[in-house]
C-alpha cells in the first residue's frame, strides 16, 4: 500500500478524518483534470468541417446497408455454447498440469475421465450435425 | 496450505450406484447416435437402470454408514432408501413413456439419458454429508429436469413450462446459495456435521443470522418441493411438461428435496429444532390448504395433479415437523407409497391421450367405466389411494405420519391435515364418480402398451400389498433408517 500524501493534523478527539483516503481522493482530482483537460484542448485546436460521411460508423468503409438488427442463424448460439463448454475443459487442464506432480497418478486418472466424458460429447454433437454449417 | 489427496479407491465403492447410472447415460448418448428404433435405447436404460439397483441392494447390508471422500459423501440407509425410491420412479418413468412420447412426437434418445442424469443427481442429494456436494448433486437434477420440460420444442406450453422452471429454479439454486454462504461464514465449514458442532462450540444457535441462513436454505428446499408460498411454478410446469416428465418431476425431484430437507435439518441444525419446526408449521399448514382447495376448481387433470402433489408435500412435511426420527421413517414411508399411487394416476392420464385427443379435461374420464372398466378401476384405486382410503396404502401412509405428529405433540396439526385430507377427498372421488355414475360423452379409446401394461401392474399392486400387509414397507423403512 502506497500513501502518497499523509498529512498529520491536529483533530479535536471524537472527530475522524479519513486522512487516508487523501490520496484517493488527489487521484479522482487529477484523473478528472487530465481528461477535462484533454476535451477542452482538443476543442481548442482541431479544426471543425463537419460533413455527412464523417457520420458513418466507417468513415472508410464501405457504406451501410440495411438495419443493423436483422435475423442471424440460430447456429452461431450452438457454436458458441460448445465454444465455452470447451473454454471450460481448458481452464480445468491447466491447475491440473500445475499440480500434476502433487496430484499423481490419481489426478491423471481422473483428468482423463473427464475428458473421456466430454469426449463422448464431442462425438454426439458432431453425429448430430452441429458442426454442420450448411 | 498443504492439501492432502485423501481420496482412494476405496472411496469408490459407495458410489458404484451413481459412476454406474452416469455410465447408462452416456452409452444411451452413443446408442442413440447408432439406433433408429427409441424403444432399443429405452430397454437398454431400464436394463442398466436395473444393474445400478443391484449395485445400491448389494451397498444396502451396510449396517454402519459408509463415508466417502473426506466426509463428503455418506452412504446410509436414509440415503439407500431414497435411492430405491429414485431407482423405482426412473423405471416406472420409462415404462409409462415409451409409446407417449412417440404420440407427441418428442421420443428423443436424450429423453432417457436426461432421466439417467437427474436421476444422479437425485442420488448425489440424497447421499450429501456436505452443502457443497448437496449443491452439486442439486443442479445435476435440476439442469437436466429444465431440458426434460421443455422437450415438446414444437409446443409454446412446453417451452413456457421450461422457462418459468428454469427461472424460478434459478432464483431457488440463488436462495440457497446464499443460505450456504452464510451458514459457511458462521461456522467455517461446509460439512453438516460440522456445523452441527460449530454451532454447539461458537455458541450461536440462536443467533439472528444462523437463522437467517437456515431460512434461505429451508426456502431453496420448499422451492423444490413445492411447498406454499413456493409453490406457483408447479402447476404450470405440471401441466406444461410431457405428462410422464410431470409424473417423474412429481415424485423424483420432490423425493430429493424432503431428502436433503431431512439431513440438513437433522444432522446440520438439531439443535435448532424449535426454530426450525416454527418455521415449517405454518409452511405445512399453508400448503396442506392451498393444494387441497385450489384443487377443487381444476378442470384439468395435470394441473388437479399437481395441486393434489403440492398437498401431500404438506403432508410429508408433518414428519419432518415432528422431529423424531420416527417421524422421518413416516415421511420416506409416505414417500414410497407417493411414488407408486401417483405414478399410477399419471400412467392413466398417459393412456388417455392419443393422436388428436389432449385427454386432459375431467369430463374426458366420463363413462370411462362403461367403455375400460379394467383401466377405471385401477384410476379409482389409485384415487382412493390419493386420498387415503383404506384398504389402500395411501391410508397407511397418512396414518403414520398423523400418528407420529401426535407422538412429537402436535395433536392441533393432525386434526388440521384430516379435515384438509376430507376436503381433497372430494376432487379425487369426483373423478371416480364422472367414470362411474356419468354417461360418456363421447367415444375414448385407449393407448396401451406392454410396458404400459406393467406399470400399472406394478403400482396398483404395491399399493394394495402396501395398504393390506403395511409392515412389509414399514418394516423396510424401519431398518434403513433406524438401523
Amino acid at each position: 500500500m502506497h500513501v502518497v500524501f499523509v498529512y498529520k493534523t491536529t483533530t479535536m478527539p471524537g472527530t475522524y478524518i479519513p486522512s487516508d483516503y487523501l490520496s484517493v481522493a488527489v487521484i479522482i482530482i487529477f484523473a478528472a483534470l487530465i481528461g477535462l483537460g484533454a476535451i477542452a484542448a482538443g476543442l481548442l485546436v482541431r479544426p471543425r468541417r463537419p460533413y455527412a460521411r464523417k457520420l458513418m460508423p466507417y468513415e472508410s468503409g464501405n457504406p451501410p446497408v440495411g438495419e443493423p438488427r436483422y435475423r442471424f442463424s440460430v447456429k452461431f448460439y450452438i457454436v458458441a455454447m460448445l465454444f465455452v463448454v470447451f473454454d471450460v475443459e481448458a481452464v480445468f487442464l491447466y491447475p491440473w498440469a500445475v499440480a500434476y506432480d502433487k496430484l499423481g497418478i490419481f489426478g491423471f486418472v481422473e483428468m482423463m475421465l473427464f475428458i473421456f466424458i466430454l469426449l463422448i460429447g464431442y462425438i454426439y454433437v458432431w453425429k448430430k450435425g452441429a458442426f454442420n454449417w450448411e | 496450505m498443504e492439501m492432502e489427496t485423501t481420496i482412494s479407491l476405496l472411496d469408490i465403492r459407495p458410489i458404484i450406484p451413481e459412476l454406474t447410472l452416469i455410465c447408462v447415460g452416456l452409452i444411451l448418448i452413443l446408442l442413440d447416435l447408432i439406433v433408429k428404433k427409441k424403444e432399443i435405447v429405452a430397454v437398454v436404460g431400464i436394463a442398466g437402470t436395473l444393474v445400478a439397483l443391484f449395485g445400491t441392494y448389494k451397498l444396502y447390508g451396510f449396517y454402519e454408514p459408509q463415508v466417502a471422500f473426506g466426509g463428503m459423501f455418506v452412504l446410509d440407509g436414509y440415503a439407500n432408501f431414497f435411492k430405491l425410491i429414485f431407482f423405482l420412479n426412473i423405471i416406472l418413468t420409462i415404462c409409462i413413456s415409451m409409446k407417449y412420447m412417440k404420440i407427441e412426437k418428442a421420443s428423443f434418445g436424450e429423453y432417457y439419458s436426461l432421466l439417467m442424469f437427474s436421476t444422479t443427481g437425485m442420488m448425489i442429494m440424497a447421499s450429501a454429508a456436505d452443502l457443497i456436494v448437496l449443491y452439486l448433486g442439486l443442479e445435476l437434477m435440476a439442469l437436466s429436469t429444465y431440458i426434460l420440460v421443455g422437450l415438446m420444442r414444437k409446443k409454446p406450453r412446453s417451452n413456457e413450462a421450461a422457462i418459468k422452471y428454469f427461472f424460478l429454479g434459478a432464483f431457488s439454486s440463488a436462495f440457497l446459495l446464499y443460505g450456504i454462504s452464510l451458514t459457511y461464514g458462521l461456522t467455517g465449514t461446509t460439512s453438516l456435521s460440522g456445523i452441527a458442532e460449530s454451532l454447539n462450540a461458537l455458541n450461536i444457535i440462536g443467533s439472528p443470522i444462523t437463522y437467517l441462513g437456515l431460512i434461505f436454505m429451508i426456502v431453496a428446499f420448499g422451492f423444490k418441493i413445492a411447498l406454499v408460498p413456493f409453490h406457483m411454478w408447479a402447476p404450470d410446469v405440471y401441466e406444461g411438461a410431457p405428462t410422464s416428465i410431470t409424473a417423474f418431476m412429481s415424485v423424483g425431484p420432490k423425493a430429493a428435496g424432503f431428502a436433503v430437507l431431512g439431513r440438513v435439518l437433522f444432522d446440520a441444525f438439531p439443535a435448532m429444532q424449535g426454530q426450525w419446526a416454527s418455521i415449517l408449521i405454518p409452511m405445512a399448514v399453508l400448503t396442506m390448504a392451498a393444494g387441497s382447495i385450489i384443487a377443487l376448481a381444476q378442470t384439468n387433470i395435470k394441473r388437479m395433479l399437481a395441486y393434489s402433489s403440492i398437498a401431500h408435500a404438506g403432508y410429508m412435511l408433518l414428519g419432518i415437523i415432528a422431529g423424531t426420527h420416527e417421524g422421518l421413517t413416516s415421511m420416506v414411508n409416505y414417500l414410497m407409497i407417493y411414488l407408486f399411487m401417483n405414478i399410477g394416476a399419471f400412467a392413466i392420464v398417459i393412456m388417455l391421450r392419443r393422436e388428436g385427443f389432449q385427454g386432459e379435461d375431467l369430463e374426458d374420464y366420463m363413462g370411462l367405466s362403461k367403455s375400460h372398466p379394467l383401466a377405471s378401476f385401477l384410476m379409482l384405486i389409485f384415487m382412493f389411494s390419493l386420498a387415503g382410503i383404506p384398504p389402500t396404502a395411501g391410508f397407511i401412509g397418512k396414518f403414520y405420519v398423523f400418528m407420529e405428529v401426535i407422538n412429537a405433540g402436535y395433536v392441533y396439526l393432525a386434526i388440521i391435515a384430516v379435515v384438509f385430507s376430507v376436503i381433497s377427498a372430494f376432487f379425487y372421488l369426483r373423478i371416480v364418480m364422472y367414470m362411474y355414475m356419468k354417461d360418456p360423452k363421447q367415444e375414448v379409446t385407449l393407448t396401451t402398451s406392454p410396458t404400459m401394461s406393467i406399470a400399472l401392474a406394478i403400482t396398483a399392486m404395491m399399493i394394495l400389498i402396501f395398504g393390506i400387509f403395511p409392515s412389509i414397507l414399514l418394516n423396510l423403512v424401519r431398518y434403513s433408517i433406524l438401523g
